[in-house]
């Protein structure tokens, strides 16, 4: 079982990322974006940061980097494949999650730590969670509000696709608690298989309680058990 | 030869860049604009060679999100 973490220039999440897995007994490799492989792999990873500077649109050009046909291809076959951050922009720019992210409507770049609701727990990315806890963990982008056409999100809540929503801390999906003007909350999809993941919170900074928060763990533990990498607790 | 590319975000998405830009016409006391939309122009040198078809390709695969944003090419 090994896990990439592909690189692109201006990727800035790649080491939290690496830690936060390698301390789950996750052995590691980091792919260059010019590299044209990522098989062998039972999980990609495409962190957070801000690839080639944001230029144009988030993740608009990090899509056409060589890496990301080998990417698509394994998405395709069925490889986990999760985006955090910019991985989740850079997975909507190359069409492997429907939706787009764009500007937070207060303009704000935003840092801090907020609530999501855990919408789904059936799933590869949530079974260790139950339904509807709640998780702590911090969001750190300038163009996260998660949008799509009506269309998409009618598709998106009848296939249970919404993996989590921001809410507040009793787990009420309010606008309040909606900290960027995503669409109905939202703050992480998957694609109708259900391998490939994207969402804006950064579970790998809330993997050590020293770091205010350990939730984002409940995410990595889904996925690492399902892949065989770590044992149901 | 030139293609002049804009674009603009789609009529029915939130675009708070455009709000905080009418904001401040307002704020800068001249009133009857209603609203702001910001998108971007791009400019392409083009050596001749190459095909509206391909250039409506950039416009839709790089230049622009058909997902968020609408374009308008103009090649002269």
């Amino acid at each position: 079982m090994k896990a990439a973490i592909i690189r692109f220039p201006g990727s800035n999440c790649d080491q939290d990322c690496h830690l936060a897995l390698r301390e789950m007994g996750v052995e590691v490799d980091y792919v260059w974006h010019k590299d044209t492989s990522v098989a062998g792999y039972d999980l990609i990873v495409l962190p957070g940061g801000f690839s080639y500077g944001d230029y144009l649109r988030c993740g608009a050009i990090a899509r056409f980097s060589p890496i990301m046909q080998s990417v698509k291809a394994a998405a395709a076959a069925g490889t986990y494949v999760l985006g955090i951050c910019n991985g989740f922009q850079i997975l909507c720019e190359a069409g492997l999650l429907p939706g787009a992210l764009i500007r937070n409507r207060s303009l704000h770049f935003i840092c801090e730590h907020i609530r999501v609701r855990v919408e789904n727990n059936a799933t590869a990315w949530t079974h260790a969670a139950t339904q509807g806890q709640i998780l702590r963990i911090p969001i750190a982008h300038g163009e996260g509000s998660y949008t799509a056409d009506a269309a998409t999100l009618l598709e998106l809540n009848q296939h249970r696709q919404i993996l989590l929503r921001y809410s507040d801390e009793r787990g009420e999906v309010t606008d309040a608690a909606n900290p960027n003007g995503a669409a109905e909350n939202i703050a992480g999809i998957c694609n109708a298989a259900g391998n490939v993941f994207g969402l804006m919170p950064h579970p790998e900074r809330a993997c050590d309680p020293r770091l205010g928060s350990s939730d984002g763990r409940i995410l990595f533990e889904s996925i690492l058990t399902k892949i065989g990498a770590r044992k149901a607790a | 030869m030139k293609a002049k590319v804009i674009v603009s975000p789609k009529q029915n998405i939130l675009d708070p860049q455009g709000v905080a830009v009418r904001d401040a016409i307002r704020h800068h006391g001249i009133e009857g604009v209603a609203s702001v939309r910001v998108g971007k122009f791009i400019e392409l040198e083009l050596t001749g060679a190459v095909e509206e078809k391909a250039l409506h390709e950039i416009c839709r695969d790089l230049l622009s999100n058909p997902v968020i944003e609408d374009y308008h090419l103009v090649v002269e």
